[in-house]
């Protein structure tokens, strides 16, 4: 058995706590965040950024940062967006969105910034 | 319109079945069929045969016939095409009239359709390979309770494939012993896991037993992870009566998807327990115990596209389609074309995926694909290009054999879905650099890594039977 691990996750650990998909990879780079950002603009979605106090991270509805971006291609504009919701709320979970519009759902939806997990 | 006279016999088909002239009509529905047909007899002959015995007419001409006007009435062969690959087998396209079928009755057009028709002497052989429904029929059928775009609202799930698990041993645990497998997976990263088609209720473990138990793990799952959490329950069961309790009994204790088998449970009960769903909000996972049973010959049966097809018009939110590369049958080319069916708005004719007919799903939501059978870590970078997001993947003994159990298995699957969706999204083709993906994944994932481990060596190569019909087979 010494060669099994545990597997490390806790109702009374905080940093068991997920945040959809990419949640199980380690954090991503500026350089790797860009990339899928050029993703959602690449489909033509509308980019959307959302946050919300990390307690309440299993709402559906978290507080829109603005307004969606709808038509916004410039990727610069969509990450100083992201830069500037989270600097506003530095201990929210903040997420970006690209609305498709054609399926009415969601084509991506990733946390860029962690809020303090509870 | 000049009266026609009764004249008693025996009339070749083709005389009144065989149109090639026939125009079709948007209101038809359109099939087509691989014909065998007995020494003999000529295909013009065997078409119309076909025709006549799926729709109005029998062996002999009655007086009858003539108390309504069969030219409105009758299906009617318009074409024949040869079979790539085969000397003996034509495709044979009928089309039949609207007033043919009750409104919203799936059940009502394939007992017409693959009746009697199926076991007729002068054919050898018939394989109903597609059906093109037209659209008044599309909307007066129910469709999937929920479909794609509702299922990822409410368990908030975007951007990516979702992950299951069917617990195995398939029979012979204990309830809890069950619902601490379930945990496992779900506290791991698997969005769903699945009971298996014939865990009903037996001795060992009691449905309700079974559902109380998995909804634990289901909730506690979800405040460890602060994701949603599912378990097909499956309802599935010998009587309505029961399949309708074990179903309320699910809603009541608030778990938000069920399953049934579709194939087994029979159309109608099916039908009835999709409406159910959508009056009680509840998400249909539907498996398709039996389908080989119709569709793995290639000459005799129904094709998987047509059972596809149907299963959409019945209802449910999932269906299993195949996964291409496990263990169990499948091409893939057709299983794309399948796939297509189940999801999209329109799909377009297109034989080099076995799709013979455009088809209007007109405002009916599509449906999950659901991949699952012999699949593992390795697999994922096929699967993820093959499936593309709106899919189901479904790991069982790909979760479940990890040497440090369902939990870590779960996070590599995870971890290895997650990667290959990064990479995909970042513009790299994810089948030719899928090694390096995982890998480099690994390197994070002690989980994945084990996992890559375990299953380095093992492949599922065997020819598929069921091919697609090309000149070299």
């Amino acid at each position: 058995m010494s060669k099994v691990q545990d597997y490390n996750s806790r109702l009374s650990d905080p940093a068991s706590r997920k945040m959809g998909t990419f949640s199980y990879l380690p954090p991503m780079d500026d350089a790797q965040i860009r990339k899928q950002v050029e993703w959602i603009v690449k489909h033509g979605w509308n980019p959307a950024i959302e946050h919300t106090e990390p307690e309440y991270a299993m709402s559906n509805f978290w507080y829109m940062w603005k307004l969606p971006m709808f038509g916004e291609t410039d990727v610069d504009v969509i990450l100083a967006e992201l830069k500037a919701c989270h600097e506003a709320n530095p201990d929210n979970h903040v997420r970006l969105i690209g609305y498709n519009n054609f399926s009415q759902s969601q084509g991506a939806n990733m946390v860029v910034y962690r809020g303090t997990p509870v | 319109m000049s009266a026609k006279k009764y004249d008693a016999g025996v009339k070749d088909y083709r005389s009144t079945y065989w149109e090639p002239d026939y125009k079709v009509k948007d209101s038809d529905v359109l099939a087509v069929f691989k014909v065998i047909p007995q020494p003999g007899v000529d295909r013009e002959e065997a078409a119309a045969a076909v025709a006549a015995e799926s729709s109005t007419g029998t062996w002999t001409t009655v007086w009858t016939d003539l108390l309504t006007d069969l030219d409105y009435y009758k299906g009617r062969a318009y074409a024949i095409e040869d079979v790539p690959g085969s000397d003996d087998a034509f495709y044979a396209f009928i089309a039949y009239p609207m007033d043919l079928f009750e409104e919203g009755s799936v059940v009502n057009v394939f007992t017409s359709i693959v009746g009697n028709v199926f076991g007729f002497k002068a054919v050898r052989s018939l394989r109903l390979e597609d059906v093109r429904f037209p659209l008044w029929f599309v909307m007066t059928c129910f469709g999937p309770p929920h479909g794609i775009q509702v299922e990822r609202d409410k368990l908030d799930k975007y951007g990516r494939p979702m992950l299951g698990c069917t617990i195995k041993p398939k029979l012979g645990l204990s309830a809890k012993n069950y619902g601490r497998a379930v945990y496992e997976c779900l506290r791991g990263g698997l969005d769903f896991t699945k009971d298996d088609e014939n865990v009903n209720s037996q001795p060992f473990m009691r449905w309700r037993d079974r559902f109380d138990f998995c909804q634990e793990a289901i909730e506690k799952a979800e405040i460890e992870t602060g994701e949603r959490k599912g378990h097909y329950m499956n309802v599935t069961a010998p009587t309505m009566e029961e399949v309708y309790k074990r179903a309320e009994y699910a809603k009541e204790i608030g778990t938000p998807i069920i399953m049934s088998d579709y194939l087994t449970l029979g159309w109608a009960a099916h039908n009835s327990l999709s409406k159910w769903c959508r009056d009680n909000g509840l998400l249909l996972h539907v498996h398709r115990a039996m389908h080989a049973v119709m569709d793995r010959n290639p000459n005799h049966g129904i094709n998987f596209r047509v059972l596809t097809k149907l299963l959409r018009l019945l209802g449910g939110d999932h269906l299993h389609s195949g996964t291409v590369v496990g263990k169990l049958e499948g091409d893939r080319e057709a299983t794309l074309g399948w796939i297509d069916l189940m999801r999209d708005r329109y799909i377009k004719e297109d034989r080099s995926r076995g799709i013979f007919f455009d088809q209007d799903w007109g405002g009916m939501p599509g449906l999950f694909p659901v991949a699952s059978g012999g699949i593992h870590v390795w697999h994922m970078p096929a699967l993820v290009s093959i499936f593309g997001n709106d899919s189901v993947l479904q790991f069982g003994g790909g979760t479940l054999g990890h040497p440090w159990g369902n939990a870590a298995g779960a996070a590599a699957n995870r971890v290895a879905l997650e990667a290959c969706v990064q990479a995909r999204n970042e513009g790299r083709e994810i089948e030719k650099e899928g090694k390096d993906i995982l890998i480099a994944a690994a390197q994070h994932s002690p989980e994945l890594k084990i996992a890559m481990e375990t299953w380095k060596e093992i492949k599922f190569e065997f020819d598929t039977v069921d091919k697609l019909d090309t000149q070299h087979r």
